[in-house]
């Protein structure tokens, strides 16, 4: 099977997976959505306290143990760590801060453009915009340097912390808070959740589809394999959401969306810089994260330190409304921060 | 023969090293320790028009562009 065939099957297995999520009791547009979904995370983990976005969710829970079981079997699995893990940590925290001032990874701004939502295509071009930028340090030699091998014991502690969790969360549920109103409120049931969780882990292991290296592939090597996937998450999302009554075009009262459009692009500006510096988006960071690697198990670390204190200050926008000044200030820092790290690391790049 | 040793670097840093060096050179290898940047190497260099060959070394592959 030719990696363009692979790459849209995996491309509808989300999509499909994400349509079916929806249908069981997740918010609409958010079959999945990899920032909101940390976000509504660490917050049932109570390190924020938003009442409306706190809910352990399962998906977060399946991708890692999916690409995890997958890479072992392959041979994929291969622990490795020490590419500049701070400034990871650093890139995440940015990234969660952008996506939550547009309400969205890049994987739920699929998903809502294939809900009819067009607030997403100024996200879009921000994103697309934010890769542009991050590929030209890349051509001109931006590195976060070379990773070492590491322990299975080292690449397997989040996989295991993952599953530590999830029992925690089955066994004694009240330690965690639960959202009685708003997105966090809604979802559907675990063991669902956490199937459709494990078939995008896999899909998406076996593959390396990456939203974020879909643009990227174009704009630096001119291959589109990678965006095919992309396109086939867009397209089986929007002829679920056409059968299933789900898709309503328009710009107002989208599902957790809103309105203030040069925020949703400087927000997934900030999330395509980022995400290109980390050599992938957030849905890539979970699934290497799942194969051992370290160095993206401290940029999901930042992405979640990012997302209680988006909530914690008010960085991140509220539906309908959009961002309010912190969150502007926040993204405007993220932008500086990150063009200041891509440029330090472009000059002093190692052998 | 000008070898390019991306070992420890994830994608896509060696596509990008790997294509550089084709612009001085006819003929390279080069040494990758994922499989992500295996195949993205391949894939870009058999875009470029040119024999690839891959072998596995220990936990690396050298993969030769002629």
């Amino acid at each position: 099977m030719s990696d363009k065939i692979r790459v849209a099957a995996a491309g509808i297995v989300i999509g499909l997976s994400a349509v079916l999520l929806v249908s069981f009791g997740n918010p609409q547009n958010m079959g999945f959505c990899i920032a909101c979904f940390i976000r509504d995370s660490v917050g049932a983990m109570k390190f924020h306290s938003a009442p409306i976005v706190q809910y352990f969710r399962p998906e977060i829970v399946g991708i890692v143990l999916g690409s995890f079981a997958i890479s072992v079997v392959f041979g994929d699995f291969r622990p490795r760590a020490g590419s500049s893990p701070v400034l990871r940590f650093i890139i995440g925290f940015a990234v969660m801060t952008g996506a939550l001032v547009f309400l969205g990874c890049p994987l739920r701004m699929v998903l809502r453009l294939a809900g009819g939502d067009l607030n997403a295509v100024t996200a879009l071009l921000g994103f697309v915009a934010g890769i542009g930028v991050g590929c030209i340090f890349l051509s001109n030699g931006f590195s976060l340097g070379r990773a070492k091998e590491e322990s299975h014991a080292e690449g397997s502690a989040f996989p295991a912390v993952m599953i530590f969790l999830f029992i925690l969360f089955l066994a004694v549920p009240s330690l965690f808070a639960f959202s009685e109103s708003g997105p966090g409120s809604m979802h559907a049931p675990v063991w669902i959740a956490l199937a459709a969780g494990l078939a995008v882990g896999i899909a998406s292991e076996r593959t390396r589809l990456c939203m974020a290296g879909g643009v990227r592939d174009i704009f630096l090597i001119r291959d589109y394999t990678l965006l095919i996937g992309f396109a086939a998450i867009f397209v089986s999302t929007l002829i679920g959401n056409l059968v299933t009554g789900r898709f309503s075009l328009g710009l107002a009262d989208q599902p957790v969306s809103h309105s203030m459009h040069l925020w949703n692009f400087l927000g997934m500006f900030v999330v395509g810089l980022g995400s290109v510096m980390l050599g992938g988006c957030p849905l890539r960071q979970l699934i290497l994260a799942g194969e051992g690697n370290g160095d993206s198990v401290m940029a999901v670390l930042g992405m979640a330190a990012g997302a209680a204190v988006a909530h914690n200050f008010s960085l991140a926008s509220s539906a309908g409304t959009g961002p309010g000044i912190n969150g502007k200030i926040a993204v405007v820092i993220a932008i500086v921060m990150l063009l200041a790290i891509a440029a330090i690391k472009t000059a002093r790049r190692e052998g | 023969m000008i070898e390019v040793d991306c070992r420890g670097l994830s994608c896509p840093e060696p596509v990008v090293r790997t294509k550089k060096a084709l612009k001085d050179n006819a003929e390279i290898d080069v040494i990758v320790d994922n499989r992500a940047s295996l195949e993205n190497v391949k894939r870009y260099a058999s875009a470029m028009k040119k024999a690839v060959n891959a072998v596995q070394e220990g936990s690396a592959w050298r993969i030769s562009i002629r």
